[in-house]
């Protein structure tokens, strides 16, 4: 016998404060604007590999589904191309929403946030060592926080780049790089963010 | 005409060629790079996936520095032109962002009120010196050479150049001007997948996969791009993307100043071709044969 399953949501199951947050983030209150079209997932070139696409994100938004989106895959799908924003008729920034859907699922260190959270971290660190990206380490602090012996399947392409001059193990640094770090400590105090 | 140019992180390494063939074919145009003195990584798509206020901060330091020089501010890179585009009109229309931003550039000795214009390098070419001259230069009209026009995503967003943003033309006819025939490419404007490549490869593998067969079904000899992810998305993913699908694709991704260069008469080798993953033989064949 099949197991009788909770297909609807309790009041008490709602985070009403969820939205307040999206108003947080510049022209987030736009969000009340959503008129549910779906032109974002008919627009997304990626909407096929999510679990709930843009459109059914906001609707859970408002609906106060906190949980559920920020354990949801489809938030580490989005690919930031913004074609969600350049055609969503009410001018909603999309993408920026799916950006701080991505900082709160990191922040709080959510399951599924894991490998991307690792990505963005590893940049940063990265950055704010040097000031800029160095690709070839960001690979391999990537590589070693997610997948150290996976790491081997995508040598042959890390090893055809190298061969071609394109994996250089050095690079450039910011002069200023203590300027840099100042206002990168000012900035991640004002941001309150990690 | 002189330029503040932001290389970005990319041109220094995966997309090395890019630079070199960007620093080959701005001196005979007339276009003097002034490189941006010491800038910063703009950040990309992931410092706003952990730090919104930081994001823009790192983005209006590159934008400080240029006003300082006075110049109009280039880069070649959609990621960092989308980005600078973005901080500069974010800070013009959220006061709150911009006094943050404002306090944390300060703790640098830094301050930026806005002004820069800042251009694609591919629209400074078009607006400033013009297809007249680019037509002037072409010593080796790249005859017959089908290239599939690829803009990639950001360029063509809110943030992105002033071109058509669902049909843009400026590359299709810079391609035209070199001699070339630029292929139908509806999917000109559509994702490659990013950074997506490192975090979930099986959907970036398909995107790739995508805009391959799209070119190859206007028979594309190579597939031009504005963007060093996707360039190393296109070209250096190529066989992963083959593997996974049971294709055989052997398209060359190259980029447009690499194109342009050959139709000026410059080597092959001053315009980084060699460091193409998938070989770029049909391209670089027009620079053997002038000879």
């Amino acid at each position: 016998m099949k197991a009788v399953q909770q297909t609807v949501l309790y009041e008490q199951a709602m985070d009403p404060r969820f939205l307040d947050e999206v108003y947080g983030i510049p022209g987030g209150e736009k969000i009340k604007d959503c008129i549910q079209c779906g032109t974002c997932s008919g627009s997304c070139p990626v909407s096929w590999a999510m679990e709930e696409t843009p459109r059914q994100i906001f609707a859970m938004i408002r609906a106060g589904m906190r949980d559920q989106i920020l354990d949801s895959l489809t938030i580490w799908t989005c690919a930031s191309c913004y074609q969600c924003a350049a055609r969503c008729p009410q001018e909603i920034k999309i993408t920026d929403i799916m950006y701080m859907l991505k900082r709160m699922a990191i922040r709080e260190n959510r399951q599924r946030s894991k490998k991307a959270g690792a990505f963005a971290k590893n940049f940063v660190e990265v950055v704010k060592k040097y000031g800029r990206n160095r690709e070839a380490e960001l690979l391999a602090r990537y590589t070693m926080a997610t997948n150290p012996l996976g790491g081997i399947a995508s040598a042959p392409v890390g090893l055809a780049l190298f061969t071609r001059g394109r994996m250089p193990l050095g690079g450039g640094k910011v002069r200023d790089i203590q300027g840099l770090r100042k206002i990168v400590a000012k900035a991640q105090e004002l941001g309150g963010e990690e | 005409m002189r330029y503040a140019y932001f290389p970005g992180c990319s041109l220094e390494a995966t997309g090395l060629a890019y630079g070199e063939s960007v620093d080959a074919v701005a001196g005979p145009l007339g276009m003097e790079l002034a490189e941006l003195p010491d800038w910063n990584c703009c950040g990309a798509t992931a410092y706003l996936s952990v730090n919104e206020v930081l994001s823009f901060c790192l983005t209006a330091r590159n934008l400080a520095q240029a006003a300082k020089t006075g110049d109009p501010l280039v880069t070649a890179c959609n990621a960092c032109f989308t980005n600078l585009r973005k901080t500069e009109a974010y800070m013009a229309e959220f006061p709150e962002l911009k006094q943050k931003v404002d306090a944390a550039l300060a703790e640098g000795g830094l301050r930026y009120d806005g002004g820069v214009v800042t251009k694609h390098f591919l629209q400074a070419i078009m607006e400033d010196v013009g297809l007249d001259k680019i037509k002037s230069m072409v010593k080796i009209p790249l005859t017959g050479l089908r290239v599939a026009p690829y803009y990639g995503c950001q360029i063509a967003r809110p943030y992105g150049i002033e071109d058509d943003k669902d049909n843009p033309v400026l590359l299709d006819r810079l391609l035209e001007a070199l001699g070339a025939t630029p292929t139908y490419y509806p999917m000109k404007t559509v994702c490659c997948g990013g950074s997506l490549m490192g975090t979930r490869e099986d959907v970036a593998l398909r995107l790739c996969r995508n805009l391959l067969l799209c070119a190859q079904q206007d028979n594309a000899d190579c597939l031009a791009v504005l963007c060093p992810l996707c360039q190393i998305n296109l070209d250096a993913f190529q066989s992963a993307v083959n593997k996974s699908y049971g294709t055989n694709f052997n398209l060359p991704i190259v980029y447009f100043t690499q194109l342009m260069g050959i139709a000026f008469g410059l080597k092959p080798v001053d315009l980084g071709l060699q460091r193409c993953v998938v070989p770029a033989t049909g391209v670089t064949r027009f620079a053997k044969e002038a000879r």
